[in-house]
């Protein structure tokens, strides 16, 4: 037992270790500086001469937000179309049908807004050209705006005042062939040698060794997970993700997929301290991120690793842990990790199934998503925690009588009330539809009898992980949730959809407007951002307003089913 | 707005080439150098293919090392959990009755000695391995339905025992009982 708590250890602190030379690596490109990658310059430029883009032009943070939207909507289109139509299109050896539109206007969503939540089973919902030509291009593309939208913030924040913060598409593109992709394929190419399909094949009828007929499904999944994983998407090949015996085929493979999920999140923290040649600041938002990571962690392994007490009554042997929609060649340890890991990042891939943790590990699961800062997206996590450092800069300012200012910058009320409206919009989106659900529920239980598949608060859980979830973006679930109802495949929809755009556009405006003040050189009066008090100072904002927040609905769940069950 | 969408479009479209045509293109490649080439490790039996070694499959005779629990009845054309809660009355009383069940198949086993794993459904419900444990605690209903010595069987299971480094040791289940099927091939 001891030596998996040095493995789980382990895959942690070389996630970090290899985060910090990822770190730099970020800002020397985004910076445009010299890089040993330089030798894909000619592709980045053949892929905007194809394009008609000028990289070089710089563009203000309107124009930025514009030219994000824009594609983001043309990708959405695209979603639709292959997912209404995936039926009829080729690749397609399994004869799977094409989605309802409510269940595409769902999956495209899901995808283009990098949460991931499948309201479908990737053997019997999707097809091999939906996997790749669709969903599977979504994850590269999504990831990359994320970072992007990171980058131009970085770039708002230098010193003096700015109107140009560099260009959209230049960011967007490193970020695919400098990063995500490179990272990917090695991922890709680790879980295809443990054992993970990559083919084109259609599902294989097999006559069982003691005479039953079975028949196993598989595709070009190897790819999938490389993305999926690297890019904080968690859109799984396979219905239940990397619980899949084909999806995680190892316990090496495990340590592989677990530490892709992250590393980049991780990286991109530091890169923030990098990139304004200011490491500690990086440091900072690392150690404050982490802080709150490990009090979610350390616990959900503790109660992982000793089994479910209901069960223990029975006299039953636990020695291994809560195995229920637990993996035999993962093991407890490694699925409490992942379990964690997946929720704080807005990746929600899964390993385990989320909806039979004890009731602790699922609040924990579910607070990773409501703060959602983290470590957080890859590049989303960041913009979510520069929320938090807005409004952290402003009650300390508060309390010792000064403007508030951040790294030469006075925070005033327009920046303020746009923090605001971010910072209270994920709690407003998460419980407003736990809420209306429960309403609906409680108004008529035997309507919607489908939808629960455990009774009592444990049920209430269910719910209220399906609106986080959403609203982190994280694509997770506690997944006895009947979720492939018109009710749910719309209100998570337009949750996503609220939840991915008003946090990439607010951070970028708050920074954008930062950017064109005038630049106050630092005095001793100037509050030090890189400090153990000031990372005391956000850690505290964030968990009053994004955990406490939440306390009411998780005194109703798991807390309640904890209670009734320990 | 209008500015940015032919070249949205237009970049649109060359990524899709990039990471929906190359990259799996690479992927693909490399894979068939993969045991499996790809395509999933196959394993036979007397030269008919009875299923792939990641892939759990149903053994429930008492002739054979049986698999855990699973909510989809290792129908590998989906995959699922059971997704119960743990406080969950209907799914303890399905525990309770696993056990029951288990006993009663294994004379002479105590609950203390049954492992979880095998009154509980996996996260996929194609979960191909059992811990050695799930797998020694059947040994004396195997070696009884197939009349060989107890000791040859428990050998067997330590000579299937794999892993421990990253995660718990386990015991492929399908490569276990193919082993078993060589070493004494069912009377009938």
């Amino acid at each position: 037992m001891s030596q998996e708590i040095l493995a789980i250890i382990g895959i942690f602190l070389v996630t970090v270790l290899l985060a910090i030379p990822l770190g730099r690596y970020l800002a020397i490109i985004y910076r445009g500086d010299r890089s040993w990658s330089d030798f894909m310059g000619p592709v980045e430029r053949g892929i905007f001469r194809l394009s008609g883009i000028n990289p070089e032009r710089e563009m203000t943070w309107q124009q930025h937000l514009v030219a994000l939207l824009t594609i983001n909507l043309g990708w959405f289109f695209w979603a639709m179309l292959i997912l209404c139509t995936q039926g009829s299109l080729p690749l397609n050896p399994d004869h799977n049908p094409s989605m309802s539109v409510d269940q595409a206007f769902n999956t495209a969503i899901s995808f283009l807004v990098n949460c991931n939540l499948q309201h479908y089973s990737g053997e019997s919902g999707a097809t091999y050209l939906s996997q790749l030509g669709c969903l599977m291009f979504l994850q590269f593309v999504t990831a990359a705006t994320g970072m992007a939208a990171c980058v131009v913030v970085f770039n708002a924040l230098r010193e003096g005042t700015h109107d140009k913060l560099g260009n959209f598409y230049s960011y967007f593109v490193k970020s695919i062939t400098r990063v995500l992709m490179p990272l990917s394929l090695i991922v890709a190419l680790v879980v295809a040698f443990q054992g993970s399909p990559m083919t084109f094949q259609a599902k294989m009828p097999v006559v069982t060794v003691q005479g039953d007929s079975a028949v196993v499904s598989r595709g070009p999944a190897a790819a999938m997970i490389g993305i999926k994983q690297m890019g904080t998407n968690g859109g799984g090949y396979f219905g239940v993700n990397s619980a899949h015996p084909l999806e995680n085929p190892t316990a090496f493979s495990n340590a592989v997929e677990d530490f892709s999920i992250l590393l980049i999140p991780i990286a991109m923290a530091l890169a923030f301290g990098y990139y304004l040649r200011r490491p500690r600041l990086g440091w900072m938002v690392f150690g404050v991120m982490t802080a709150g990571y490990l009090l979610l962690q350390v616990p959900t392994v503790y109660l992982e690793m000793h089994g479910n007490p209901a069960i223990t009554r029975m006299g039953v042997d636990q020695h291994l842990g809560s195995l229920e929609g637990k993996e035999m060649r993962l093991g407890a340890p490694a699925s409490a990790l992942w379990a964690i890991q997946t929720t704080v990042t807005s990746n929600g891939s899964v390993n385990a199934m989320h909806d039979s943790l004890t009731p602790i590990s699922g609040m924990n699961a579910l607070l990773g998503m409501m703060t959602n800062a983290f470590y957080g997206g890859v590049g989303v996590g960041f913009l979510n925690f520069f929320v938090f450092i807005i409004v952290a800069v402003f009650i300390s300012g508060l309390m010792v009588g000064r403007t508030p200012e951040l790294l030469g910058k006075k925070v005033e009320a327009r920046e303020m009330k746009i923090a605001v409206i971010v910072a209270l919009l994920h709690p407003l989106l998460i419980l407003a539809g736990t809420a209306l659900s429960a309403h609906l529920f409680a108004g008529d239980p035997k309507e919607y009898a489908g939808w629960l598949n455990n009774p009592g608060y444990h049920g209430f859980s269910e719910m209220l992980y399906e609106f986080s979830s959403a609203s982190a973006n994280n694509g997770s679930g506690f997944e006895g949730l009947g979720d492939n109802t018109p009710w749910w495949n719309i209100s998570t929809g337009i949750v996503l959809l609220l939840a991915r755009y008003l946090p990439i556009i607010g951070p970028v405006a708050i920074a954008g407007l930062l950017a064109r003040k005038k630049y106050i050189p630092e005095s001793a009066g100037t509050l030090k951002l890189d400090t153990a008090t000031f990372g005391v100072m956000v850690f505290f904002v964030i968990w009053i307003i994004a955990a406490l927040a939440f306390f009411p609905a998780l005194a109703l769940g798991p807390l309640a089913e904890h209670f009734s069950l320990y | 707005m209008k500015s940015n969408i032919l070249p949205a479009l237009r970049l649109s479209l060359v990524l899709l080439v990039l990471c929906c045509v190359i990259y799996p293109a690479i992927v693909w490649a490399a894979a068939q150098l993969a045991p499996g080439h790809g395509e999933g490790v196959q394993l036979s039996q007397k030269g008919r293919v009875v299923g792939f070694a990641n892939v759990g499959q149903k053994f429930s005779k008492p002739g054979y090392f049986n698999t855990r629990p699973s909510a989809v009845d290792y129908n590998a054309q989906g995959s699922g959990g059971s997704n119960k809660g743990p406080s969950n009355p209907e799914y303890l009383a399905q525990v309770k009755a696993r056990l029951d069940t288990f006993l009663l198949q294994n004379p002479g086993v105590k609950a203390a000695d049954v492992p979880a794993e095998l009154l509980t459904a996996s996260g996929s419900g194609l979960d191909p391995h059992l811990s050695p444990q799930g797998a020694l605690v059947q040994v004396a209903r195997v070696a009884k339905a197939r009349g060989v010595a107890p000791a040859r069987l428990t050998a067997l299971v330590n000579a299937n025992t794999e892993g421990g480094t990253l995660a718990p040791q386990v015991v492929n289940v399908l490569r276990l009982n193919l082993a078993l099927d060589e070493l004494a091939p069912a009377s009938k």
